[in-house]
């Protein structure tokens, strides 16, 4: 392998493990505070891209810069985010993990045949968010707009990590998943906390979004299965419920593809899960999670 | 059953403990349990006497030592390998199979005395009912030594508290064991249901000739029915001997009634 | 006793006969009017569904574990089938005697599947054996997608069609039976006790990992069954049919029907399968509205719509005769009934 393909490789790997961090990351948060998989949360990311898809043409119109499209999607997605959660789950929520994950599973068809029905199932071509140009570094051709993302990733990371460690809110959330009644007893509305992480779970993946169709420019209603699955693959892989699991579990999952994807093309999702069960068999909370054992 | 001569103990450990960390859960724990008798396993909250019944039956590895059933060494093996050698054992948090009926609750434990095959299910062979059969009859007599006669077809969560621990006596007896482990039988039971359940204590080690060991906070209980008393605080091994000496052991009195704890520590 | 147990079976497989014959003459005589070739392949379809969702819930149910991936084993059997009845076609095999040895073929290539997977899975439990088991799904599509005798990743056609409705519903009525007879035996009542409580049952003296992934082997076995039918009545597939999709159908379809009921997984897969079909008018809100039926159940049932009841065919004459004499209200232990095949031209 050349030096200039394997850098392009890295940055390309890296790009698309920020996304899938961003996704995981609002898996591990809903998962980590009522230990439910939100099927539907990929979903959400074709949510964002749709947004996208139909205010980036009104902010160019009116003279505004491209990005801005992307509070709107941030905030189409919260408000989608905290609607599945009070309509869909949080009635099944006492009902056990079954309903839950049903009641997910039905979430996620009920989002894509909405998009249908109402975007129809041709693919969508997203204009330009940015339009930074290449540059040549070492031999290597760079996409400025591939660095801003995975700088943008980045910097979201930090400062949710930064909110959940340092914030009262952040502590809420760190506390629910712990004790749930303890939390409840200590003045901590828990029902608010959940709404609270399902809005900000769904902004994150509107930024995913934003990430995807920098790079992907598609946007079609069955986009999110996939992305949701290898993102979800890597909240597991890093830890689920475990905020910087995500993060590792994301970039992981997104070198693999890139490079396994060099030498076998038809084999990189096999890699992925593959990799997924031998780290669940070895370590079954993930790599970053905490192991708990039951009490006999 | 009774293979073994007076010699061989039904349960022997040696030197048996265990650490989770740095911490000596239980440390140099030693017992021998003889044929038919009863021994109690006593000392305040969190001294290790689960952990021993975790131990004893393979859910915990030993980290030191060793334990034998009737000489035979139990190191190493699961769980279910251990019961089939002889070791069954009630939960001090009632662990039944609460969606299913009660008498289902003991033909699960018999399992492994039943010997028909996939193929005799689903063929229903004459061997598949004659062995249903006899597990049905054998798990009704189980029930009518614990006094349950009459609630077999009950689900097992239905059951009042203390039916439920009696429950979990069958299905242990269900198992062939030759020594039983109790843990906390009597806890929240009320006087008439604890006497009750000490008559059954008694009874299913004559009827069924095996060792029991104990698990009793209770020490009025422990005092009334075992032949002899072993005592844990924090993991060790603080008494031993008939329930009139322990009772009369000062270690044992500072661990139950007195001395701040700091000082039992450092004795231990 | 043995009278009454023979009566038993006898009644039951009337009942079954009867509906048999009832649809097949529907069939034969055009009974749907012009609509009876797609009646017969909605109740064809319904078929191999009930054998898929029925052995499904054989996990979800029985042993209380969540397989999001069974769809992996379904595809394991069909395209084991499908080789199969092309590498045996043309030697004199009659065309039901073809479709059984595929159908086995499949059935066991998938139980072989199944003790693969099952034994690194099931250390594993909760949402980490439905990830575990997803990842395992996708990882035997991925394997299809580039193996060339299964079309690498293009449609794999020209499988012979062998599967009728006929052939279709009694290979579904010897599976359920099977697996009936299986959850009401021994190794049914290890199982449930697993589920229940794991640890009093290895105290119990209970091998659980032998008997999960012997329970998990069984599950796979009749989904590579069915499998095999459908590969046989399709007779055209791509690995993509059997993607994350269908395994969540199918999950979902259990636990409509009732988690722990086989009655309720044959009446769930039935009314499910045929649900998108009978919807097809309202095309584009069809799966919208599967979904939100899907969420109504777990609203106001969440165990399932049958929850772990069992229809009996016995207890309903019993009933019907009047000869409930003293019987209280509390269930009895059933005789030997395996649940009579309600109608899936219900709907229809």
């Amino acid at each position: 392998m050349t030096f200039s393909l394997f850098f392009q490789s890295l940055i390309n790997g890296l790009n698309l493990g920020a996304t899938y961090a961003l996704i995981a990351l609002g898996y591990t948060m809903v998962y980590g505070i009522i230990r439910m998989i939100n099927f539907a949360h990929g979903d959400f990311i074709m949510i964002g891209a749709y947004t996208l898809f139909y205010t980036v043409p009104l902010m160019v119109d009116s003279g505004m810069p491209a990005w801005l499209a992307v509070a709107a999607a941030i905030v189409v997605c919260a408000i989608v985010g905290v609607l599945v959660e009070t309509f869909a789950y949080r009635p099944v929520r006492k009902a056990g993990p079954m309903s839950a994950l049903i009641t997910a599973l039905a979430m996620s068809i009920f989002l894509q045949n909405l998009a249908m029905v109402l975007f129809g199932s041709r693919p969508h071509n997203v204009s330009a968010i940015f339009s930074l140009p290449s540059v040549s570094v070492a031999g290597v051709t760079v996409s400025l707009n591939v660095v801003l993302t995975i700088v943008i990733g980045l910097a979201i990371m930090l400062g949710l990590q930064l909110f959940v460690q340092k914030t009262k809110l952040g502590k809420a959330m760190r506390a629910v998943p712990q004790d749930r009644d303890a939390s409840t007893l200590m003045g901590i509305n828990v029902n608010r906390i959940i709404t609270v992480t399902f809005a900000i779970g769904s902004a994150l993946a509107a930024v995913a979004a934003l990430m995807y169709c920098t790079t992907y420019p598609r946007v079609t209603n069955d986009m999110g299965t996939t992305m949701g699955m290898k993102a979800f693959i890597a909240a597991v892989l890093g830890g689920i419920g475990v905020i910087p699991g995500a993060m590792l579990g994301g970039v992981l999952v997104g070198l693999i593809e890139v490079f396994v994807r060099l030498f076998a093309p038809g084999w990189y999702e096999a890699v992925t899960y593959a990799t997924l069960i031998v780290i669940l068999l070895v370590k079954p909370s993930g790599i970053l999670g905490r192991n708990t054992g039951e009490k006999v | 059953m009774a293979e073994t001569t007076a010699k061989t103990p039904i349960l022997k450990a040696q030197n048996l403990g265990i650490q989770f960390g740095g911490l000596k859960a239980v440390d140099d724990f030693n017992i021998e349990i003889g044929q038919s008798e009863l021994v109690g396993l006593i000392g305040p909250n969190g001294a290790g006497k689960t952990t021993v019944f975790n131990l004893i039956t393979g859910v915990y590895k030993p980290t030191e030592g060793s334990f034998y059933l009737c000489g035979e060494r139990m190191n190493g093996k699961k769980t279910h390998q251990i019961v089939h050698a002889g070791i069954a054992r009630t939960f001090q948090n009632i662990r039944l199979f609460k969606k299913m009926t009660v008498i289902e609750n003991v033909k699960a434990a018999m399992q492994e005395h039943l010997t028909y095959g996939i193929a005799q299910a689903i063929f229903r062979t004459p061997k598949y009912w004659a062995e249903e059969a006899a597990a049905t009859k054998r798990a009704k007599e189980l029930l009518e030594v614990v006094h349950l006669s009459g609630k077999e077809e009950l689900e097992a969560d239905n059951l009042p508290y203390g039916q439920q621990r009696r429950l979990e006596i069958a299905r242990a007896l269900a198992t062939d064991m030759k020594l039983l482990l109790l843990d906390e039988p009597a806890a929240g039971m009320n006087p008439t249901e604890t006497e009750e359940l000490l008559e059954i204590i008694d009874y299913i080690r004559d009827a069924f000739k095996v060792s029991v060991l104990l698990i009793e906070h209770d020490m009025s209980l422990v005092m009334k029915i075992c032949e002899r008393i072993q005592v844990l605080d924090f993991g060790t091994t603080i008494a031993a001997g008939t329930p009139a000496e322990v009772a009369n052991d000062p270690r044992v009195i500072e661990a139950y009634l007195g001395k701040p704890r700091k000082e039992a520590a450092k004795d231990a | 006793m043995t009278k009454k147990r023979a009566l038993s079976y006898l009644l039951n497989f009337a009942g079954v006969a009867v509906l048999f014959a009832a649809l097949t003459a529907m069939f034969a005589f055009n009974g749907f009017g012009d609509s009876t070739t797609y009646v017969e392949g909605v109740c064809t379809t319904a078929c191999y569904t009930i054998i898929m969702v029925a052995s499904l819930n054989l996990v979800v149910g029985f042993m209380g574990e969540f397989s999001l991936g069974h769809a992996g084993f379904v595809s394991v059997g069909a395209y084991v089938a499908a080789i199969t009845s092309n590498a045996l076609a043309g030697r004199g095999l009659s065309d039901a005697a073809l479709l059984i040895v595929a159908v086995l073929a499949g059935g066991l290539a998938a139980g072989l599947a199944g003790v693969l997977v099952g034994i690194p899975a099931l250390r594993l439990r909760g949402d980490y054996l439905a990830i575990v088991t997803m990842a395992f799904a996708e990882i035997i599509r991925v394997v299809f997608c580039n193996l060339e005798i299964t079309g690498g990743g293009r449609t794999m056609s020209g499988i012979l069609k062998l599967s009728t409705f006929g052939s279709t519903f009694w290979i579904m009525v010897v599976c359920v039976t099977i697996m009936f007879l299986f959850v009401r035996s021994r190794f049914g009542r290890t199982v449930q006790a697993i589920r229940e409580d794991y640890i009093a049952a290895e105290a119990s003296g209970i091998n659980v990992t032998f008997y999960k992934v012997m329970t998990f082997a069984v599950s796979s076995f009749f989904a590579g069954v069915g499998g095999g039918v459908y590969a046989h009545y399709m007779t055209a597939m791509i690995p993509t049919n059997f993607d994350f999709n269908y395994s969540a159908e199918l999950l979902s379809e259990v636990i409509i029907g009732g988690t722990g009921s086989l009655t309720g997984s044959i009446i769930g897969a039935a009314f499910l399968s045929a649900l998108p079909e009978l919807m097809r008018q309202f095309s584009t809100y069809r799966m919208l509205g599967y979904s939100v039926v899907l969420v109504l159940v777990m609203l106001f049932r969440p165990g399932g719509i049958f929850g772990r009841w069992e229809f009996s065919l016995t207890r309903a004459l019993e009933k019907l005769a009047g000869r409930g004499k003293s019987k209280t209200g509390a269930p009895e232990p059933l005789p030997e009934s395996p649940a009579a095949k309600p109608a899936p031209e219900k709907g229809a």
